[in-house]
């Protein structure tokens, strides 16, 4: 029966949920799909159960895991002799990584405000400086990284710069769209109160940009943790996902299913970042139409 | 017209730079004298620069010559010492704030005390009958309730003048009818000088104690019609003979300068809001 916008879904929760699972299940089904065609022969405790007919590279063991390998790695020792197991060594990894990242969310989101608020009051600021904005992020942050750690000496801070450097972009651009999205309407009923600009920054072009803001910020919680952990490698920082990544990356052919892992950890983490942004939005914007809507 | 002179327009003429076409003129040789307590009405087709007239009024935008005078004194001594509310013809609501929030922004702008600030929105609240919706958001409210906000808001910090831009523009008839009433009740209740902008005939004879009809390219008023109906105003004055003989006065004072310049209006009104704001 065709949706009508007066008969809203039964149980949408549920129902959302049931999506997502199903969405997960068929990657699953997707993956172990292409290993019963083309992957390595199937064991059970080393008795060969099925033999593929075609010999497809990518799926073999060593390049697409069984999805119960990378399961079973994760809930045994990180390594031999280790008394936590992976996924508690990686989610211990990813918090420290979430640490930085949300340093540097927080110092990119507060550079991106900033650097709009200027921009929006000085159209000489503006045409001077946003190509260099712009071309900043032409840069490739591998190449950038290991100067960063260079110049700024200290290894964390090495990190959180990297991943302020990723955030404060998509900020600045959106607050842009922010600040002058309020109706000319409304910029004239501030100046019958002969409001200033100082006023008509806070009390109306500052709350009218938050939806823009939050759009931002999601891109930017997803982009943070990606600066974090490319600048772990160069920074050098021993306790984050990015060390661990650059180590199972070199164990690879010993254990491909590590590697899966803290790949699948590291989208974990980032989903997380995204839905904590996603929730503040939901609750800052919970009074306005436009949050109900979506 | 009764008392001192609210608003005092001399000479005033009004011209745009309206790229591609050169020069326009909007408004010539306007003079217009308000006197306090009245309610007078600009009317006339798209284009005569009716509108731009109230923002000239409301400082909103400058004449290229003549004066403008409110309360006495330049218009942007005026807007500067908030002598004037303003309603559009959108609410301009803003949305993260609600009813009663809506309607004490002026006073915060102002710095209105905290317990005089409060007492002030809840007797505009009562005043504009939104009592009850003080903390309902704008999109919760109907299109006439958000307009009420908006007049309670425009009204909130006691101005001597209340300027509207077509406020019942975008209701439809039914609404745009309670609203005459509603703010008819506004204006005997706080004996304010209203000029208010608007298309419609039968609005501008009903609520008005004058109405100026304004001809179009270059912006004129062509006649002003006094409008003697006596007052309260109820449902029974649309019926009455002499709304119609009014109503009919100022449709032929209107009649042969519709339609003819409406091609130049868009580009017009773009200019007209683009030198405003500014």
């Amino acid at each position: 029966m065709p949706r009508s916008p007066e008969r809203p879904l039964k149980h949408p929760r549920r129902r959302r949920l049931l999506a997502i699972l199903g969405f997960i299940g068929l990657v699953l089904v997707l993956w172990e799909g292409v290993k019963v065609i083309g992957g390595d022969p199937w064991r059970v405790n080393g008795e060969l159960i099925w033999t593929p007919p075609l010999d497809l590279k990518f799926a073999s063991d060593i390049n697409l895991p069984h999805v119960w390998s990378i399961a079973a790695a994760l809930s045994e020792p990180w390594r031999r002799s280790a008394d936590t197991s992976l996924f508690m060594f990686l989610v211990g990894k990813a918090l420290y990584t979430w640490r930085e990242a949300a340093i540097g969310f927080a110092l990119g989101a507060v550079t991106g405000i900033a650097l709009a608020a200027a921009f929006v009051h000085s159209q000489l600021l503006e045409r001077a400086f946003v190509p260099y904005v712009v071309a900043s992020q032409t840069i490739p942050i591998v190449a950038l990284a290991p100067m960063i750690v260079f110049f700024v000496g200290n290894e964390i801070l090495a990190v959180v710069v990297v991943a302020t450097y990723l955030t404060f972009f998509p900020v600045t651009i959106a607050m842009i769209r922010g600040l002058r999205s309020p109706d000319p309407r409304a910029l004239e009923l501030m100046r019958s109160y002969a409001a200033k600009r100082r006023t008509i920054f806070w009390k109306l072009r500052m709350p009218a940009s938050v939806p823009y803001l939050f759009t931002a910020l999601k891109i930017a919680a997803t982009a943070s943790i990606v600066g974090a952990i490319v600048g772990e490698g160069p920074g050098g920082v021993q306790d984050g996902l990015g060390r661990a990544i650059l180590d199972f990356n070199q164990t690879y052919i010993t254990g491909p299913e590590k590697l899966w892992a803290a790949i699948l950890v590291t989208a974990l983490l980032g989903i997380s970042f995204y839905l904590l942004v996603r929730i503040a939005e939901l609750w800052w914007l919970r009074d306005r139409a436009s949050a109900v809507l979506t | 017209m009764s008392g001192q002179a609210v608003v005092h327009v001399a000479d005033v003429t009004k011209t745009f730079d309206v790229p591609g076409r050169g020069t326009m003129t909007a408004l010539s040789g306007i003079d217009l004298l308000i006197g306090q307590g009245e309610f007078v009405s600009l009317i006339g087709p798209s284009g005569c620069g009716k509108s731009t007239l109230l923002r000239l009024i409301g400082d909103l935008t400058v004449p290229t010559s003549g004066t403008v005078m409110v309360n006495g004194k330049p218009a942007q001594q005026a807007r500067v010492d908030r002598d004037y509310g303003i309603v559009f013809q959108s609410p301009v609501l803003f949305d993260w704030r609600n009813v009663e929030e809506n309607v004490r922004l002026p006073l915060e702008l102002i710095g209105t005390e905290k317990a005089a600030r409060e007492a002030r929105v809840t007797e505009m609240l009562e005043l504009v009958e939104l009592s009850d919706f003080r903390r309902h958001h704008p999109y919760q409210l109907s299109g006439g309730m958000q307009q009420r906000v908006s007049i309670a808001r425009a009204l909130a910090f006691e101005p001597a003048l209340l300027l509207m831009d077509e406020p019942f523009g975008a209701l439809d008839e039914m609404t745009r009818e309670r609203m005459n009433s509603e703010v008819l009740k506004v204006w005997a209740q706080t004996g304010i000088t209203v000029v208010f902008v608007t298309h419609s005939i039968p609005e501008a004879v009903f609520l008005s104690s004058r109405v100026a009809v304004m001809s179009a390219r270059p912006g004129r008023i062509t006649k002003v019609v006094d409008i003697d109906l006596p007052r309260p105003r109820t449902v029974e004055t649309r019926e009455n003979r002499r709304y119609f003989e009014l109503v009919t006065e100022v449709r032929e004072a209107l009649r042969g300068m519709d339609g003819r310049v409406e091609a130049d209006d868009a580009a017009l009104d773009r200019a007209a809001a683009e030198g405003g704001i500014g």
